[in-house]
């Protein structure tokens, strides 16, 4: 492996309490980090340092540290998740930083998203836009055979892909209108592309859309951030299919 | 005390369905007036709850997550079990079910994993009817693949996020009753304490993590499904939040705990290095189809892997099981790897790691043909430590990744509390002393799906009991006895973070009672955690951060918790002075070092209940074995 054996970093953190109306940004420096530590690692580093120094931890969100679980998600530098493509914030090591890096971490801000804590925010949002239709109205105990209903790989592999959203929010965060368009997109893509999700589709996406207007969420101004930032890859393409089936 | 199993009587093949009829029912007009609360949303409390509210019951479903969606059966990968036969390669519910007996070791219940074998078909129908992606051929069908040694294909699978997927889909679910208005989601809530009356469970106090504020939630009946415990060693492969609170605050209000010891160590996770890393990830168990452990014959060969000539290397699961070779279970593959490295042919960062190499697959299958197979997690580990597998050989090492251990549960998943149920991970139930890969998904799904949406109304039919006011001096004791136990920990005083005790409880656990356990470690591993039992009381820093939201309080709490669960665990290691499944006690192995079972002592279930004012006491359910019969294991 090269690069250096140990580096430094100062993160500039946005820093609110919960009980603030604002924050401000405040660097803290580390020194001595190994580069094989995660970014999230090196954050837990400074909350034993700041616990310490009888300091306020920085609060972040965060669970499964391997990208699946959706709970990390902030803005390095601007950009959500970071300067690696297809990546959450808890798969980035110091190794793809470099020494002496200034690195500037800010919550997602979306009006659908409020602010919890410092780098944490409240997207309970997307789970209502799922509430509003995103399932198949199939009760438990009342399944057909698993086999009985065929389906082409192809369009299971299409599903799957839509379907491993992670609801993170990233696109949320990247979009200028804070559109959740991307999720919804997805969701819908995930159960109409499969035969069992089809007897309801018209209604789902129209109830959908619906609840994103009422919880806050901006309208797609096709600027396909939200694809970019995307740690799992969804393509934005799954938004104009979104479009083209409800003008259909 | 007398642990009755509720066995049905009779054959155990078809005793679920004569269960069944025999369990009582409530009207459909009536089951509005019933109230559940269900503690988790992983595969099987979201399952649970879903079902239960579209029975027409009222569910309230407390989550320690933000979202139910990020519940940790989320990071499930490689697949789930259910004896289906699509493939036609000999597989039937009685075979799964002896796979199921065997490979827990005999130290299961029959009854239970037959039942669950018979169930496991099911769930993937429903699965598949809510939208499971699941991975298919091109003509349509479901696709299958043979998982952790098994010598049919019966692993259903989307890709390497089967978990996810599984997970969402029962999510999905749920939220469909909680915009019905017939489950109230009550998320970021730290269950603290279970509440009883007279014995019974009668609802949970919770810390609202956002607010702080106590909160006192009743209920009829509740249902546990907060997961399993493997960070008690700290790090292992769960996510960094999976906590053992729910379960041990309810063993502390009388419900016994089963088998607690039976901890699963998977061999194949990328090992530890920097003292600040914060868990360990799994590498899936598939990648042992292509890859070669080996270890340098040498001990301390400083020397690259590629520099280390192939007469110098010990294909050591290779040489020791010439017909299972690197496909030895789990517990067989992190015993030899534990044991060579402890002789000093570790390598890497202080010798705690052995090589996974794919330079033979490579060669003789091409690149491209590994890729396809493996792309993505030897990406996955390039990420995490920045080398290539392509080029040099992985670096791995086992690391505690399930907990077979969990609260006493009885066939109707009721634990030694009445009116308190215990679904998943959470409870011991049909994996005995070692898990099959690919098992776990199913058996919580099977519980929260089916056993549970069965048992539980039939248990409110029988139990009219109203539920209890908040302001019920049951309520506002338990309430009060966690305000106090706050007040306590915030009071210390002391210098030490929790998180540095923690990562000495894990140290000294995975030591003395992690892949290996001898009566020496474990009585010393007893000392140890008194004494940092004592360090907590007396030496802990907890400040407070001037606002409701307290990570390290929640930690605190949880790591209060570990000390005594891991005492516990230790207590039971060396009680079980046997060698069986993941459990190796090195007093009790043959000469060629395999695990020696000691049946005529040690068939049965060790259910321990605690005790304010002095060591907890072990009961034992004794097993009985109709249909199979015990024999050792042997993968020579
Ligand atoms: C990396 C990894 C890969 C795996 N792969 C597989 C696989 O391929 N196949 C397989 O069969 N098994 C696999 N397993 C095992 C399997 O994922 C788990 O055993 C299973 O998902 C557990 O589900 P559960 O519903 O019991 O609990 P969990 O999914 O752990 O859910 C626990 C729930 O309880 C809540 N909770 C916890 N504590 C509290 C508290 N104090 N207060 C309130 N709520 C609380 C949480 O918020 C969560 O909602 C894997 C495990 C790991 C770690
Ligand atoms: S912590 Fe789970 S995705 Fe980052």
């Amino acid at each position: 492996m090269s690069g250096p054996s140990s580096l430094s970093l100062t993160l500039r953190i946005w820093r609110q309490r919960q009980d603030e109306p604002t924050g401000r940004f405040l660097d803290h420096h580390l020194t001595d980090l190994s580069p094989d530590l995660s970014l999230l690692e090196a954050l837990d580093r400074l909350n034993q340092q700041l616990l310490l120094e009888g300091e306020r931890p920085v609060h972040f969100d965060h669970d499964c540290r391997e990208g699946i679980c959706g709970s990390c998600g902030f803005m390095i530098n601007g950009q959500a998740h970071g300067p690696r493509s297809g990546t959450t914030v808890c798969q980035l090591y110091l190794r793809d930083f470099s020494d002496g890096q200034v690195l500037t971490l800010e919550p997602w801000r979306a009006r659908a998203f409020p602010l919890i804590q410092d780098l944490a925010v409240d997207r309970s949002s997307l789970d209502r836009l799922l509430m509003a239709g995103g399932y198949v109205s199939v009760n438990i105990g009342s399944a057909p055979e698993a086999n009985a209903l065929p389906v082409g790989l192809d369009v299971a592999a299409q599903a799957f892909e839509a379907a491993s959203c992670i609801g993170c929010g990233a696109c949320v965060a990247a979009c200028p209108n804070a559109s959740a368009s991307l999720f919804v997109a997805a969701k819908l893509a995930h159960l109409e592309l499969l035969p069992q999700g089809q007897p309801e589709a018209p209604r789902r996406s129209r109830q959908m859309r619906q609840r994103m207007e009422t919880e806050g969420f901006g309208a797609c101004g096709n600027q396909l951030e939200c694809s970019a930032v995307c740690p799992k890859e969804i393509p934005s393409s799954l938004i104009s299919r979104m479009n083209r089936q409800a003008s259909d | 005390m007398r642990l009755d199993p509720q066995l049905p009587q009779g054959p155990v093949a078809d005793a679920w369905s004569r269960c069944r009829q025999d369990l009582s029912l409530i009207a459909p007009a009536n089951r509005r007036h019933f109230r559940v609360l269900v503690v988790g949303s992983g595969l099987a409390g979201a399952s649970a709850a879903a079902s239960l509210a579209e029975q027409g019951y009222q569910v309230r479903l407390i989550t320690y997550h933000d979202s139910p969606r990020r519940a940790h059966s989320v990071a499930a990968q490689g697949g789930i079990n259910a004896a289906r036969n699509y493939q036609n390669d000999g597989d039937s519910v009685e075979r799964l079910f002896r796979d199921t007996v065997t490979g827990g070791d005999f130290r299961a219940r029959e009854a239970g994993c037959h039942r669950l074998a018979e169930i496991s078909g099911s769930i993937i129908d429903q699965c598949v009817a809510l939208g499971v992606p699941f991975a298919r051929e091109y003509g349509g069908t479901l696709s299958n693949r043979s998982f952790g040694g098994s010598q049919v294909s019966r692993t259903f699978y989307a890709r390497g996020q089967t978990g996810q997927q599984l997970l969402y889909a029962v999510v999905q679910a749920l939220l469909r009753q909680v915009e019905a208005g017939r489950v109230e989601l009550c998320p970021q809530r730290d269950l603290l304490d279970l509440i009883t009356l007279e014995g019974v469970a009668r609802g949970a106090i919770c810390r609202h993590r956002l607010s702080g504020a106590l909160e006192t939630h009743t209920a009829h009946a509740v249902l546990l499904a907060s997961g399993g415990y493997s960070n008690v060693f700290h790090r292992s492969t769960n996510a960094v939040r999976s906590n053992a609170s729910a379960l041990w605050r309810s063993h502390r209000r009388g419900a016994l705990m089963a088998n607690p010891c039976f901890t699963q160590i998977h061999p194949t996770c990328i090992p530890s290095g920097d003292p600040d890393q914060s868990k360990l990830t799994l590498m899936s168990e598939s990648l042992r189809n292509d890859g070669r452990v080996w270890l340098p014959r040498q001990p301390g060969d400083q020397r690259r892997p590629d520099q280390v000539p192939e007469a110098e290397r010990d294909y050591f699961l290779e040489r020791l099981y010439p017909s299972y070779g690197n496909m030895v279970p789990r517990d067989v593959a992190s015993r030899r790897a534990r044991e060579l490295c402890g002789a000093g042919h570790g390598v890497g960062p202080a010798g705690r790691s052995i090589y996974l190499d794919f330079n033979e697959a490579i060669e003789r299958q091409g690149r491209a043909v590994i890729e396809a197979r493996y792309g993505n997690l030897f990406s996955m580990y390039e990420r995490i430590t920045g080398a290539d597998p392509y080029r040099e050989p992985m670096r791995i090492y086992p690391a505690p990744h399930y907990t077979m251990g969990g609260l006493w549960v009885d066939y109707h998943l009721m634990s030694t509390i009445p009116g308190l149920f215990v679904l998943g991970e959470a409870n011991f139930s049909e994996h005995g002393a070692n898990r099959l890969g690919a098992s776990a998904l199913m058996q919580g799904l099977a519980d929260g799906l089916f056993i549970a949406p069965a048992t539980v109304p039939a248990w409110l039919a029988e139990h009219q009991h109203p539920v209890i006011d908040p302001e019920h001096p049951a309520c506002r004791a338990a309430l009060e006895s966690v305000r106090q136990r706050i007040i306590r920990l915030r009071s210390t005083g002391g210098s030490q973070p929790a998180e540095g005790l923690r990562r000495r409880l894990g140290a000294l656990l995975i030591e003395s009672c992690g892949i290996s356990r001898s009566a020496a470690g474990l009585r010393s591993g007893l000392a140890e955690v008194a004494a940092l039992q004592a360090s907590f009381d007396q030496d802990l820093l907890l400040p407070d951060p001037g606002t409701p939201l307290d990570p390290e309080l929640e930690k605190a709490l949880q790591l209060e918790d570990y000390l005594e669960l891991a005492d516990l665990m230790l207590r039971d290691a060396l009680a079980r002075e046997e060698s069986c499944g993941a459990h190796f006690r090195e007093e009790h192995q043959s000469e060629s070092g395999e695990a020696l079972r000691r049946d005529a002592e040690f068939s049965h279930i060790a259910a321990w209940e605690w005790r304010a004012d002095g060591p907890p006491i072990r009961h034992q359910e004794p097993l009985h074995f109709s249909l199979i019969s015990p024999t050792a294991r042997s993968y020579r």
